[in-house]
């Protein structure tokens, strides 16, 4: 960059400024965002006025509603074609409002709903001091074991806090996807990343592990947005715009010449290069891809259960929606640098899930690889740059979230004397002991492996064949030798539970309130819902895989 | 209302019956054995109505089409569940539901005392809804639905005594052999796909003339294996001895009137593959001679009168094949022998039961004796029955066995005169066993004496509800014949559809009459002398080699053990081996690989935050230079 042309950036910065226009803001199609950030805003204002007692109340209310009034309007919009033919960029070019957004944002708040209801979850617990408690810890800041964490307990107190916590990490999942610019990309990534962090820190029992995950969680996240951030700047660099769809036409060559002020480095094959990989790593390891994936375990196991099942299904749902919309859209024209480069993430990501699930003990750390391992299919179908390819991780990912959140759900179920019963050993002839709990568990299991009538397998064939007519066919073979690898471990756990001795000193399975029932009961029906019936869906999906450009 | 909107309550009727009765629990057990009657009666009256209506048309209106539903509606591949109506099946549909209906009829007072009586009507209807699928499906696909239909109500019944080990065994070995026909049916339909991209009768059937002959004999074979299974006929025959297991109103209706001549229904339907195959014609009437003879030897021996009336189906239906064999010449009488054994075969049937009903369930003919004086209608409907099976001037079976000796001859050259005095001889024994049976079963000395437990047998006549039926297939036994010969009826009925050729006969009509006469006389007299003249032995005489073998069912049994029980141990034996050793050796060997391989990655994961963050640097490292690398290659 030369002397001048830095120059006439300050200058430029300088110029007297007339006016300033009014950003335009399309509140109606910003709606589902509006009102989620809107509830947690007033989750906090009820943390601070409302009487300790009926908070919970107050906050689970505030919620639900806010999260169905969300999802209500993402229907409206929806059905008011603003995913097809009223597609649009709003809010200044900052968000995206079109067929992808819409069905991901549907996904994660039907997902944060039902996340929520695992949230707000008492009964399982037993009662502390006449209080019913939930997964969270007591207060948040006494130190593990202390006489303050005793006295806050005893006291009562609950960490109400992380309905907002939620929320807000929602409403940074619903601008992750549609995000239409780099910098509001990065703003969401932080928005939603934050809320999490803290929310892994918070389990009620064992809570030097939970903070060990947050604070883990917390750096690494931290160093992967760094990454996120060096690359935005070094696309600034080559295309003197954060926006996509500048970013694209200078890429197609379309546009040359945007900022003189920029002059030195537009156009510099090598900023965009490397710049788009430290965004798409960035975006890897929220989606949990091989190498960038060690997080996973950890936090998965660290977290409070009901966190964890929330972030597995949602954080994945918006990561690979602005992943999408980050290859579709701003780099198209770089498909044959990036796509050999995808495609080897997605067979290690596929191959290393899949192995290194076999000798886990742990079960939420088996679900954790088995999560990093279907990252690989879903890369599998982002790969296939193809329309096809988009509605196919759509409709994977709407399958996947709510078989996540379930079996996470049922993992809270399973209790001994000191909480969750973690251990796969513990789980030996659950079948015989709990036979609906281990069945459910079973259709869940099944789900994941892409066992037939169930909607892994439906999301599974979508994938893979759009990896295959889009020319991924290696892909495939991989994909599919991994299943076999990954139907290994799913099967044994099944086996575990109904062919095993039970233990005399086994778990007991709590009886949950209506609220996990609920979510338990959805995961199920769409679980079996998109494995025997899936055309609706798919079509649904399939209508929305056009990005608005 | 089109009558053809009806074909389908044919089938829905039993089908509704089986529904109802399987599903209805114990609520129906005071009524379960009416409601599947009048259902299977319900059947029979649509089928007369029908009937009545394709009366009232010209020849070439007959044939009636319902087109239910799309069943597999696919590109390139059309399953349709559509029905066929025409002289053939319509034929077969008052067989199965008036037969049908009579023996469920007899059966209200011969299961009287069974605890799961509504159960066996449920079964019974199935059978028949499955059965009547079977002749009026429109294509191969849906024919192949009735005839596992079939074979799953001929299993449920034969085995319906399961708490007997003999009959389980019974019905397993029925069910296995049957599987071996199946499979040849499956082979026929699938090579049908693919030589003519359709299995719907019409197509298949019209195009005949522009196929291979190579493959129509490879069609014609695999049908004919089909047929082998479910008529048992030689090789897969040996499953029917055993079947008779099964209450006796089964082996009337199943085992002998209905479900065992769907073997023959399907090669007349599909004349015109056999007629552009003569290989496999040929191959089908091998087969129908070889088994006339070999049922009626096995029929001979047999001191248990189930099973020597078992033999005899097995060689009527020979006939049958026989005839189906011969082509345009014998489908006609194939079909025909086909109803008036079905009458007569019945018949004896529910006469063997109700004389079984009146002795204790004893079924060795040896102590029986004399049982006319006890059991009047028993013995005169047993004995029209009988006349008419061994071709008795007048009754049924003398029009339709003689018109197949008949045809046999007429199929010209050597082979006419082999297949020709075969079935003569066939004539013979037909005589020499059910003489022998009547013999052993009605006259003589009362041989019956008290069982282990001390219950002396008190023979009686059976109760109404079981003598109606059999007097009625008694009349069917007597006139259907006749009536179907006079002035040729019934070859005027069916030969819109079969089509009809009267062949060279090298011998007159009257010739084959008079020597069929002749046979008869012998085999009649021999078997009185060997069982009318001199008094029974209570226990059989050891006899000679061939009553031994005989006994043994020719050895079938035996024969299968060792050829292919044995063999397939040893063959399942081998492959285990491979299995153990290769199989599992790669398998194990790819396991304990991968688990190994995830023992070694899984010590990467070491919980410090430190390496996390660098694979995560070395791993964007790579991206970086794997992205460049791309731009540089």
């Amino acid at each position: 960059m030369s002397a001048t042309a830095v120059h006439s950036l300050w200058t430029t910065a300088a110029d007297p400024i007339d006016k300033i226009d009014a950003p335009k803001i399309e509140y109606g199609q910003l709606a589902p965002t509006l009102i989620i950030i809107g509830a947690a805003v007033l989750g906090v204002l009820i943390e601070a006025f409302v009487p300790r007692k009926f908070r919970y109340y107050v906050q689970l209310f505030v919620s639900v509603v806010a999260l169905a009034a969300a999802f209500a309007a993402v229907v409206a919009l929806a059905a008011g074609d603003y995913g097809t033919t009223k597609a649009r960029i709003a809010a200044m070019g900052a968000i995206a409002v079109d067929g992808p957004a819409l069905f991901l944002q549907g996904t994660i708040l039907l997902a944060g709903l039902v996340a929520i209801f695992t949230f707000a979850e008492r009964r399982l617990d037993p009662v502390a001091h006449g209080n019913r408690v939930d997964s969270f810890v007591a207060q948040a800041g006494s130190v593990p074991g202390s006489a303050g964490e005793q006295a806050a307990t005893k006291a009562g107190f609950t960490t109400t806090e992380v309905f907002p916590l939620a929320l807000f990490a929602i409403g940074g999942m619903l601008v992750f996807p549609a995000a239409n610019d780099l910098l509001t990309l990065f703003i969401a990534l932080e928005v939603f990343s934050l809320p999490l962090y803290l929310l892994c820190a918070l389990a009620r029992r064992k809570r030097l592990m939970s903070q060990e995950a947050a604070v883990k969680y917390f750096l690494l996240g931290a160093f992967a947005s760094a990454f996120t951030l060096f690359g935005i700047a070094l696309i600034y660099g080559y295309a003197g715009s954060v926006s996509y769809g500048t970013v694209a036409k200078v890429v197609d060559g379309t546009v040359t010449t945007v900022d003189p002020a920029l002059a030195g480095t537009m156009g510099n094959d090598a900023l965009l290069l490397i710049g788009g990989a430290m965004i798409v790593m960035g975006l890897l390891f929220k989606v949990g891809a091989v190498p960038f994936h060690m997080w996973t375990p950890d936090v998965y196991q660290g977290a409070p259960t009901p966190v964890t099942g929330f972030m597995a299904a949602a954080t994945k749902v918006a990561a690979f929606g602005a992943l999408l919309r980050l290859l579709y859209v701003v780099l198209p024209g770089l498909r044959w640098d990036w796509r050999p480069v995808m495609m080897g993430v997605a067979v290690i990501t596929m191959l290393g899930g899949a192995i290194v699930a076999i000798t886990q003990t742990d079960i939420k750390r088996l679900l954790a690889y088995s999560s990093i391992a279907h990252a690989g299919f879903i890369l599998a179908g982002v790969i296939a740059t193809t329309e096809e390819g988009i509605s196919s991780v759509l409709f994977y990912l709407a399958a996947y979230s709510f078989v996540t959140i379930g079996a996470f759900a049922v993992v809270t179920l399973v209790r001994d004397a000191g909480g969750e019963a973690t251990h796969l050993s513990k789980w030996a002839g659950l079948g015989r002991r709990s036979p609906l709990v281990a069945a459910v568990f079973a259709v869940f299991l099944l789900a994941f492996a892409g066992i037939p009538l169930t909607s892994g397998f439906s999301g599974k064939f979508a994938v893979f064949k759009a990896a295959a007519d889009g020319g991924a066919g290696a892909l495939v073979v991989v994909g599919v030798i991994s299943s076999a690898i990954a139907a290994f471990f799913y099967i044994r756990v099944i086996v575990l539970m109904f062919f095993s001795e039970p233990k005399t000193d086994g778990p007991t399975v709590a009886v949950p309130s209506p609220l996990t029932m609920t979510a338990i009961g959805i995961g199920v029906a769409v679980t079996l819902v998109l494995g025997v019936a899936p055309q609706y869906f798919l079509d649904l999906a399939g209508d929305a895989g056009v990005f608005v450009r | 209302m089109n009558t053809e909107n009806l074909i389908a309550l044919l089938v829905a009727a039993p089908l509704l019956g089986a529904a109802v009765l399987l599903c209805g629990g114990r609520r129906l057990d005071r009524v379960g054995h009416w409601i599947g009657t009048l259902l299977s009666a319900l059947s029979f009256v649509i089928g007369l109505v029908l009937f009545t209506d394709m009366l009232g048309k010209g020849a070439e209106e007959r044939s009636l089409h319902q087109h239910l539903f799309s069943w597999i509606p696919v590109e390139g591949f059309q399953a349709d569940v559509a029905f066929q109506l025409d002289q053939l099946s319509m034929t077969f549909v008052l067989l199965i539901s008036g037969v049908g209906t009579l023996i469920h009829l007899y059966s209200i007072g011969y299961m009287e005392h069974d605890e799961r009586r509504r159960r066996f009507f449920g079964y019974l209807n199935l059978f028949l809804a499955a059965m009547l699928l079977l002749v009026l499906a429109d294509n191969y696909l849906l024919l192949y639905v009735g005839w596992e239909g079939v074979g799953l109500a001929s299993y449920l019944l034969i085995g319906f005594w399961q708490h007997k080990p003999s009959a389980a065994t019974a019905a397993k070995k029925a069910f296995l052999v049957n599987r071996v026909g199946d499979m040849g049916l499956s082979i026929a339909i699938m090579l049908m796909f693919t030589t003519f991209g359709t299995f719907a009768f019409g197509p298949v059937l019209e195009s005949t003339g522009e196929t291979s002959e190579g493959k129509l004999t490879a069609i014609g074979l695999m049908l004919l294996l089909a047929a082998c299974g479910k008529s048992a006929q030689v090789p897969l025959q040996s499953w029917l001895g055993d079947a008779m297991e099964g209450p006796t109103p089964v082996s009337a209706l199943i085992h002998a009137a209905t479900m065992v001549t769907a073997g023959v229904y399907l090669i007349v339907r599909s004349g015109e593959i056999f007629n552009a195959a003569p290989d496999a014609q040929l191959a089908v009437t091998v087969v129908g001679a070889v088994t006339l003879l070999f049922g009626a030897i096995v029929g001979c021996a047999k001191d248990d009168i189930k099973k020597a009336l078992a033999g005899s189906t097995m060689s009527q239906i020979g006939y049958m094949i026989l005839a189906a064999g011969l082509g345009p010449i014998g489908y006609v009488f194939a079909i025909m022998h086909l109803v008036t054994h079905g009458f007569f075969k019945a018949g004896l049937f529910l006469g063997a039961g109700s004389v079984m009903h009146g002795m204790n369930d004893e079924v060795d003919m040896r102590k029986y004796g004399g049982l006319r004086k006890y059991m009047p209608v028993t013995f005169v409907t047993f004995g029209l029955g009988y006349l008419a099976i061994i071709g008795f001037p007048g009754l049924s079976g003398f029009f339709s066995k003689d018109k197949i000796i008949e045809a046999a001859f007429a199929k010209g050259g050597t082979e006419g005169w082999i297949l020709g005095s075969v079935a003569l001889l066939g004539a013979a024994i037909t005589a020499y066993y059910m003489t022998r049976v009547m013999l052993l079963t009605f006259f003589g000395e009362k041989r019956w004496q008290p069982d282990a437990d001390g219950n002396a047998p008190h023979p009686h006549e059976s109760p109404r509800s079981m003598t109606i039926p059999m007097i009625l297939l008694a009349v069917g036994s007597v006139f259907a014949g006749g009536f179907f010969s006079i002035g040729d009826r019934f070859m005027h009925w069916l030969e819109p559809v079969t089509h009809h050729d009267h062949g060279d006969s090298p011998l007159s009509a009257a010739t084959v009459t008079g020597a069929t006469m002749v046979v008869l006389v012998v085999g009649v007299t021999l078997a009185w002398f060997q069982y009318g003249r001199r008094p029974v032995p209570v226990v059989a005489p050891r006899g000679s080699l061939l009553t031994r073998a005989a006994r043994k069912d020719l050895l079938q049994d035996d024969f299968n053990h060792v050829v292919l029980v044995r063999g397939g141990e040893h063959l399942t034996r081998s492959l285990v081996y491979v299995d153990h050793t290769l199989v599992d050796g790669v398998v194990n060997g790819t396991a304990a690989s991968v688990g190994g391989l995830s023992g070694r990655l899984r010590k990467l994961q070491n919980g410090y935050a430190r390496s996390y963050a660098v694979s995560m640097f070395g791993g964007a490292a790579v991206l970086i230079v794997a992205t460049l690398l791309m731009r540089a290659v």
